[in-house]
């Protein structure tokens, strides 16, 4: 199967007090279209960094990044944004839908940016998909935790990405309303042939994953790979 | 990069996010511009009172002159021109205005005024407004007069009552309301007596030496080319001295003179505008703070920098426009008062019309100015990364590395001169101005600073809680220190500087009365009544101080040139053609008084007639016109040619009550001309004053005297009016100050809820938050009001030493209740707006998505 991601060399450093700090040391992975894949570690271990990097938000100090044979070192931020755009879905922590907007305007937004037709019937059925179409007129503050992660899952599908990025998805949220948005994740990724790359420390979530890379130190120290995962 | 397309900007879905974007900020974006409001509303009411002005003088020119022309001169006509006179116009008046004392009968009270001899018709245009109405007409047939209406109510006397001028006692006929071109302003420094013309002889005021206005009006009945006319008779006017004055020139000379007026007023709204934008540069500031979370999502899902940053500036547009309408409406409101405000300074009422050229200038300017100063926190829009939604790290760009900045910065410092030359019309009146409001705002802008350092620099850890959470909420994030120190401090020296000025000026002409100083001048004294004035003065036990003889003359030629050679030459180097055509009051003697000093060349206090003559030219006089050491000066002393070189230049102290001459002649030579004397004394008191200026009105009717008391009442009045106008003005600053104080208050309560709710939950009484709150707007507030204060100290000091020639003491007391003042109302204004995190319960705060 064809790769969709290519991380080569990657490295990444920062200015901390005056003084270079690597987060990432010569990372070298590639993960196969349509598959499904955690980055675990424990904080600080630089995860976020490389989910950063990989979905195009920040730029590499050295080594290639290659998305859907896009090679994103070579781009503008503009072109980077655009990038984003149509190949690109993400899941926060926190959530982040526009506060400002409704849910459905939230969902609207990536296939506005589009230019695409008849987006609003596409973004209503999404929120139908993740059971919220009844409040589809209410802003983020007036719904619930869970009620806003389902919002922002139908906004990281609505653009049909060809891969999908979840920092830590269910962090912010209770057992039983991560264990609803888990399984609505993956039946939706499932549904969409989407590649699905997690970044968690929650390993019970990464090992519903086909593979699982984990770092420390911001080094990869296992990749291992599951077989068919199992979701409840 | 080829599966990339190019995608065009989708303006549409730009304008639908700007909306959707500002629909829970709403609120919030108009606070930020209600800081424009005001400046928009100043600007535009001054834009279009000045337009219902050039209208109103258009159409009332006619009444401002009162005829179709006017002829004017400082001494009686010669034959030619009487030739002239009797040819011209088809209805004629003839005026002769001086000033002189007059004596109201009824309580004995004296009063220096302005005495107008009236024969004929005039005013052709408009009318003498009287009460009763009739009078205005009626007085020219009698032995009556036209007394301005403030010296009856100073006198406390009635139409009907009577009135000595000079020798005579005319009924007084009727209270003159206004006289053509009179204004507020005039009437009180001058105020105005009408007299029947046939009687000016027996007055015994028309006698040589006396400072008497030649005037003559003239009517057409069918319509003249004026232009025409003047040119072909302006030679021969120039050349005996007489000026012209016609409908189309009064209204260019008026139209200017109130062009210069609005010009003035509209830079005073402009700070307040100024003030207005920094207001909402602070405010956008916190606002794209806010925004960086929302702006990092968009930028995830794809949305490219100038996407972001446009969403941002159509917010922006759209609400700096519905400001600048809103500033427009309230700024046609505000025409309306501005008649009623001015109306000490205008020769007559004003029509109020709507004017759509002010209401569009003032539309335009909001918008272009909020987009300015909305644009130095908005280029950061640019540099706001996606990063953000994973880990929050918004990180200033640095001005070196954002060359937008600077262009940003350029761009309104280039808005700023070019706007304030429009009003000036003078490059360095404009330099002078910018770079003082540069100064000013350098000074407030690093005052705070610096205060944010030395809070830091030396903390205060040994106080207690309450104090230490106040002094940091100096320099914490989101602090507000920069902003209202700038604002409170502009707004105070505004007005601190105009109440030191006034204070200036008062002290000025009081200083000159204290002490032993002179306090009264006879003037007009004939040489027979020198002696008999003296004696007066002494047998009321008054000092003469000193009794100065004075020569009126003429300059005929300046280095062998006449008025008409050096009018033609126009040489820059050479003295101005006016240095001829005025008259001169000169002294001699053989020494100079203690108000002198010789700055250059050689004082010689004798000469001998026949010799070229050796005088003494006041130095800024000397430099005014161009004239220097060893330049000779031609007089025409009554007829008389004396020929004469610059030997010295003096350097003369105007700050005490003395007779100071532009020119002083040795002794020797001026003693056989014609010449009058001016007596100085000193009174004790005003009822001395009263007593002493009565016996000399019954006995010598022609001496005019001056009152430094009256000067001081005149000057003050003068000055009470003047400040009426700078400070309805400068209210517009203030008022926008607290409106920016409000809104920076009102958007950091966004910022403060988190941090109050955590406070309170974590014990925090509310006591305890509000002293918090007190005592940082209580430190902001004392700074800025006296950083305003010192300021306007040293803007008065310099004034005071450069400009008016004095010394400057403020007065403690005054400066110590602005300070107290502003600082309690800053306190006051923080504490209300922080009333609403208080009053909500920790759990309903920390719910909300704030």
């Amino acid at each position: 199967m064809e790769n969709i991601l290519n991380i080569k060399d990657l490295s990444k450093t920062y200015q901390s007090g005056g003084q270079p700090l690597t987060v990432l040391h010569n990372i070298n992975f590639a993960i196969e279209a349509g598959s499904t894949a955690a980055i675990v570690g424990p904080s600080g271990s630089g995860k976020t960094t490389l989910l950063g990097l990989c979905a195009g938000l920040d730029r590499a100090s050295s080594g290639t990044v290659e998305l859907n044979n896009v090679s994103l070192n070579e781009l503008s931020e503009d072109q980077r944004a655009q990038v984003r755009n149509q190949y690109v879905g993400f899941i926060f922590q926190n959530f982040q839908l526009l506060p400002t907007l409704t849910a459905l305007e939230n969902v609207m937004v990536p296939l506005e940016l589009r230019g695409e037709k008849n987006i609003k019937a596409r973004s209503l059925e999404l929120l139908d998909k993740v059971g919220l179409a009844s409040r589809s007129h209410h802003y983020p503050a007036q719904l619930s935790g869970g009620e806003q992660q389902r919002v922002s899952l139908a906004r990281a599908f609505s653009n049909s990405p060809k891969i999908l990025f979840a920092d830590e998805p269910t962090g912010n949220l209770d057992a039983e309303t991560s264990e609803k948005v888990v399984k609505l994740l993956f039946d939706l990724n499932r549904e969409a042939g989407t590649t699905l790359i997690l970044v968690t420390h929650d390993l019970e979530l990464a090992f519903k994953t086909q593979r699982i890379i984990r770092i420390k130190g911001g080094q990869i120290v296992a990749d291992e790979r599951l077989g068919e995962p199992i979701v409840k | 990069m080829n599966q990339l397309s190019k995608q065009p900007i989708n303006f549409r879905w730009l304008f639908t996010m700007a909306w959707r974007d500002s629909r829970r900020n709403r609120s919030r974006l108009f606070l930020f511009v209600s800081s424009i409001i005001l400046g928009i509303a100043a600007l535009v009411a001054i834009y279009s009172f000045g337009d219902n002005l050039r209208q109103n003088i258009d159409d009332q020119a006619a009444t401002l002159i009162g005829a179709d022309l006017v002829l004017s001169s400082n001494k009686p006509v010669t034959p030619i021109i009487q030739k002239l006179i009797d040819s011209l116009g088809d209805e004629k008046s003839e005026e002769r205005s001086f000033v002189s004392m007059v004596l109201f009968t009824k309580n004995q009270g004296t009063r220096l005024v302005q005495v107008k001899a009236l024969h004929g018709g005039f005013p052709y245009y408009g009318e003498l407004e009287t009460t009763p109405a009739a009078a205005g007409k009626s007085f020219r047939n009698a032995r009556e007069a036209l007394v301005d209406k403030t010296l009856l109510l100073q006198f406390n006397t009635n139409v009907g009552d009577s009135i000595k001028v000079g020798e005579v006692t005319f009924k007084i006929a009727g209270v003159l309301n206004k006289a053509p071109g009179q204004t507020g302003v005039s009437s009180s420094v001058a105020p105005i007596v009408y007299i029947p013309l046939k009687y000016i002889a027996q007055t015994g005021l028309m006698q040589k030496g006396s400072r008497i206005n030649y005037s003559y009006y003239f009517k057409y009945n069918n319509p003249v080319d004026m232009v025409k006319l003047t040119k072909n008779i302006e030679t021969r006017l120039e050349k005996e001295g007489v000026n012209h004055e016609t409908i189309e020139s009064q209204k260019e000379q008026t139209g200017k003179s109130f062009a210069d007026l609005t010009r003035f007023l509209a830079l005073v709204g402009f700070i307040a505008l100024l003030l207005g934008c920094i207001g909402v540069a602070s405010a956008i500031h916190i606002y794209v703070r806010e925004k960086i979370n929302t702006i990092a999502v968009l930028r995830c899902l794809g949305v490219k920098a100038s996407e972001a940053f446009l969403i941002y500036l159509i917010q922006i547009v759209g609400v700096g426009f519905i400001g600048s309408i809103a500033g427009s409406l309230l700024g046609t409101f505000i025409q309306q008062l501005l008649p009623v405000v001015l109306k000490d300074f205008l020769p007559f009422e004003i029509a109020v019309t709507v004017s759509w050229v002010a209401i569009g200038q003032g539309i335009v300017l909001g918008v272009i100015i909020s987009i300015l100063f909305a644009l130095l926190p908005l280029v950061s829009v640019r540099n706001i990364s996606p990063l953000n939604t994973l880990r929050l790290s918004f990180e200033e760009t640095s001005l070196i590395r954002d060359p937008l900045k600077w262009l940003v910065y350029v761009l309104i410092y280039l808005f700023i001169t070019g706007f304030t030359y429009l009003q000036l019309k003078s490059w360095p009146q404009t330099i002078v101005f910018t770079a003082c409001l540069s100064v000013a705002f350098l000074i407030l802008a690093g005052t705070a600073h610096l205060l944010m350092w030395l809070v830091r620099r030396f903390f205060p850890f040994s106080l207690s809680y309450l104090w230490r959470q106040g002094f940091s909420n100096l320099y914490r994030p989101n602090n507000q220190s920069v902003i209202l120190i700038i604002s409170i401090g502009l707004g105070t020296a505004l007005i601190c500087i105009l109440f030191f000025i006034q204070g200036i000026l008062l002290q000025r002409v009081s200083l000159s009365s204290s002490g032993n100083q002179p306090n009264l001048i006879l003037f007009d004294i004939q040489g027979s009544q020198k002696d008999k004035v003296a004696s007066l003065t002494k047998n009321q036990g008054l000092p003469v101080i000193s009794q100065v003889p004075i020569v009126t003359m003429k300059l005929d030629e300046v280095n062998g040139k006449t008025a008409l050679q050096l009018k033609k030459e126009d040489n820059k180097n050479a003295p101005p053609h006016h240095v001829l055509t005025r008259e001169y009051r000169v002294t001699y003697r053989d020494s100079l008084t203690n108000t002198e000093k010789i700055s250059e060349g050689e004082w010689i206090g004798k000469a001998s007639a026949g010799n070229i003559i050796p005088i003494s030219v006041e130095e800024g006089f000397a430099h005014h016109n161009r004239l220097k050491l060893g330049d000779h000066l031609l007089f025409n002393v009554q007829g008389v040619p004396m020929l004469t070189v610059i030997k010295s230049l003096r350097n003369v102290n105007y700050n005490r009550v003395q007779t100071n001459f532009l020119v002083v002649f040795p002794a020797g030579v001026l003693e056989q001309a014609p010449q009058f004397y001016v007596l100085i004394t000193r009174v004790p008191n005003s009822k001395a004053s009263a007593n002493f200026q009565q016996k000399v009105v019954r006995s010598f009717p022609n001496v005019s005297v001056i009152d430094l008391a009256l000067i001081l009442t005149v000057v003050d009045e003068l000055l009470n009016k003047i400040g009426f106008v700078i400070r309805f003005m400068a209210g517009f600053s203030i008022i926008t100050g607290l409106i920016v104080l409000i809104a920076s208050v009102r958007i950091s309560k966004y910022q403060r809820i988190q941090e109050s709710v955590l406070l309170r939950t974590l014990g925090a009484s509310r006591k305890q938050i509000l002293a918090i709150t007190a005592l940082e707007y209580f430190f902001l507030g004392a700074l800025a009001a006296s950083t305003g204060i010192l300021i306007s100290l040293a803007a008065s000091w310099a004034l005071a030493k450069y400009k008016f020639d004095t010394t400057f003491t403020p007065q403690i007391l005054p400066v110590l209740a602005i300070i107290s003042f502003i600082s309690l109302l800053t306190v006051l204004i923080g504490l209300l707006n922080s009333r609403g995190v208080l009053n909500k319960s920790p759990l309903e705060v920390l719910r909300r998505d704030v």
